[in-house]
């Protein structure tokens, strides 16, 4: 039924195409698009964010002469939620006209999407969720991601810190899949950094009360604590190390990075380290250019942290078809190509797509906690010198 | 393992056991003078030490900024309130159903509980986020070794202390005491002797809710940190510690609040790579001790009997 089903497309496609050009011969033909994310809902900012960035890079190709074709977006709501999304996903994916799309910013969706895409061999690009199954739970050749995973960033911990020479460590992470799979990544990492792991903890992550922990801690004396977990119990173990009298660094990761953290450690959080996916806009390699024409186009929202993703994510989908032509499997096709020699370019540096599509050139940035703000290790005191971590 | 390291843990084990007992003595007490469960007494402790924060920045915004006077009045204010809250929850909630089914009293607080935990998260601003609480006692830490003696940690032990033994003298030197005493012995007589059955009722609320609100400041001021959902896990394991020390008697829930922290404590020294399971082990262990005592450690002296 399938393979029935797809040896008619490029003939339905290659009609479209001639019938198009038989109605008017200066009118680019017209091939559609998609975009999912959350529009609504907690996250919605973020879903706006990467919307406006994937519009953009749409408006862009139409405004340039050289384009082949005229392109249309879809933009569907996925709530964040996975039985929306798998909706949305369905009617993308089932809408012929749409050759392929950007999708996603929240992980829960995404994982529950990739299988409806597989299905109706839509390729689609992730502009935003983290979760390393996305991409390295199933084999879906339509499937890629631009934006880093957790993988990606436990790695550029493990060696960060090795670097910066910690040399024991203790493991807090809280035990859900996220504070879990954080555990298991950044364990790996930093073993094959060298570095040694003193104890590993799992605590809920509704607990109240680390004192047993931390005492036990206190006497294995690690350099560094690593917590895998979010900011609420992220802000319980950071006070209760300073009432046990701990010494040790504090290194979280993206789920510490919030201003509820710092609100809710004040003072304490004076040098506390973490790494999150992605970076600031203006700190990316064509993140300048990216926010002028963004300004240009007067969204009345800004573009947030993932806004540059999408962007990426769009404008190698509206490359690719260049290339290709609008035809799903071609695209699907030449995205899975773009590897190695044929990386591609973009505002949030290479794209280099591995054998599950997903981008090895993740982007991660370093942070630190400097006066009650994450800041950027690079531009920080700490790393002038001018201040030391706990420890060095 | 060295003297330093343990006396850490016993520390440990002494503040949160304080705590604990705390809330079991709120649980014993209602449950002695009207034999029903009050399952909002942990969200009134939320509300408490949100209330005490809030006085914090109030006082602070008007200029008072004397830590030992803030601390007197963030304490009066949130007991007061909460007393206050009890009293009320008492008198409209629980008496009316004091002819209803047992069952009905525990839904309704539990729905109650609910209702409290919601409206910090959402009436308080940015309620769902944890909030920091001022160290408002002197933070000077002394060093053993492994062990770090902070001056408020001491200061909090010492102060729960004394409210346990002044509710020790409250219950067994005065008349109100002698009153709490015989409503929980028998209703019936107490009442024909001339006893204020709904004063009682209503007082022995108040104090318990009062007992809430101290231990909610306790927990704000030990973990410099309160979130609206803190008086979850804190009532279950109240409520717990009441059950095994046994229901209705205040020693049965103080031995039962240290008794369970010890657990935890015990359950993470015992199964350092595991400790995730550490409320498993504390809870497991008092499913144990219920199978073996079903009237809790210490039971009520005269139980009533049909």
């Amino acid at each position: 039924m399938t393979a029935l089903r797809f040896r008619h497309v490029p003939v339905f496609a290659a009609a479209l195409a001639l019938g198009l050009a038989s109605v008017a011969v200066d009118a680019k033909p017209k091939v559609k698009v998609g975009f999912i994310g959350p529009l609504t809902g907690g996250t919605s900012s973020n879903g706006i964010g990467g919307r406006n960035s994937a519009d953009l890079a749409v408006r862009l190709r139409n405004a340039d002469p050289k384009a082949k074709y005229e392109y249309e977006l879809i933009v569907l709501d996925d709530e964040c939620k996975p039985n929306i999304g798998v909706l949305a996903a369905t009617k993308l994916g089932a809408n012929k006209d749409v050759i392929a799309a950007a999708t996603h910013y929240c992980s829960a969706v995404a994982i529950t999407t990739v299988a409806v895409y597989h299905k109706f061999g839509l390729p689609i690009i992730v502009w935003g969720a983290v979760l390393p199954d996305i991409t390295y739970g199933n084999d879906y050749k339509e499937v890629h991601r631009v934006n880093g995973t957790m993988i990606n960033q436990n790695e550029t911990a493990a060696k960060f810190m090795t670097g910066l020479g910690y040399k024991t460590w203790a493991i807090i992470h809280d035990t859900t899949d996220y504070g879990k799979g954080h555990n298991k990544y950044f364990s790996k990492f930093l073993i094959e950094n060298g570095g040694k792991i003193l104890g590993t903890f799992g605590v809920t992550s509704d607990q109240q009360d680390f004192s047993a922990e931390l005492t036990k801690i206190k006497s294995l004396n690690p350099e560094v604590i690593y917590f895998g977990g979010l900011t609420p119990i992220g802000v319980r173990i950071l006070a209760q190390m300073d009432k046990l009298g701990l010494k040790a660094l504090l290194e979280g990761t993206s789920g510490i990075v919030s201003d509820t953290f710092l609100k809710g450690s004040g003072p304490l959080a004076e040098g506390v380290l973490a790494f999150r996916e992605g970076a600031p806009t203006e700190k990316l390699p064509g993140g300048k250019f990216f926010l002028e024409q963004y300004n240009k186009q007067g969204y009345s929202d800004p573009p947030e942290a993932y806004g540059a993703f999408a962007f990426t994510a769009m404008s190698l989908i509206l490359d690719t078809i260049e290339a290709v032509g609008p035809d799903r499997k071609k695209v699907r096709d030449a995205l899975n190509n773009v590897r190695g020699a044929n990386a591609a370019d973009s505002i949030t540096g290479k794209v280099d797509f591995d054998d599950h599509g997903q981008n090895t050139i993740a982007v991660i940035t370093k942070y630190v906690a400097q006066d009650g703000k994450w800041t950027v290790w690079e531009d920080s005191e700490y790393a002038k010198g001018l201040r030391k971590l706990k420890g060095r | 393992m060295d003297v330093g390291l343990f006396a850490q843990y016993v520390m440990n084990g002494l503040m949160l056991g304080m705590m604990y007992a705390l809330v079991a003595v709120g649980f014993t007490l209602f449950f002695g003078v009207l034999n029903v469960i009050n399952f909002s007494h942990g969200d009134v402790l939320t509300v408490g030490a949100f209330t005490g924060l809030a006085t914090y920045l109030g006082l602070s915004a008007i200029g008072v900024s004397w830590a030992p006077a803030q601390v007197v009045i963030v304490l009066l204010v949130a007991t007061t309130c909460m007393a206050g809250l009890g009293a009320v929850i008492a008198r409209y909630l629980v008496l009316p159903l004091k002819a209803a089914p047992a069952l009905n009293t525990l839904l309704l607080t539990l729905m109650l509980g609910t209702v409290l935990r919601e409206a910090v998260r959402l009436f308080y601003p940015l309620g769902a986020n944890p909030q920091r609480f001022p160290p408002l006692l002197p933070t000077t830490a002394y060093s053993f070794g492994n062990f770090t003696l902070r001056v408020d940690s001491v200061m909090l032990l010492l102060a729960g202390l004394a409210v346990i033994v002044g509710i020790h003298l409250v219950i067994n030197k005065t008349k109100l005491g002698l009153a709490i005493r015989a409503v929980a012995q028998d209703e019936e007589t107490a009442k024909t002797m001339g006893i204020n059955f709904t004063l009682i009722v209503l007082v022995t609320f108040a104090i318990g809710s009062g007992l809430a609100a101290f231990a909610g400041i306790l927990h704000g001021l030990y973990y410099s940190e309160i979130n609206f959902a803190m008086g979850l896990l804190l009532g279950v394991i109240g409520f717990s510690s009441a059950i095994v020390g046994g229901l209705g008697n205040i020693y049965g829930a103080i031995i039962g609040g240290f008794l369970f922290a010890a657990l935890q404590t015990i359950g993470v020294l015992a199964m350092p790579f595991a400790s995730a399971y550490k409320d498993v082990f504390a809870f497991g262990v008092i499913i144990l001790i219920m199978a073996w005592r079903p009237t809790g450690l210490i039971s009520e002296k005269i139980s009533e009997r049909v």
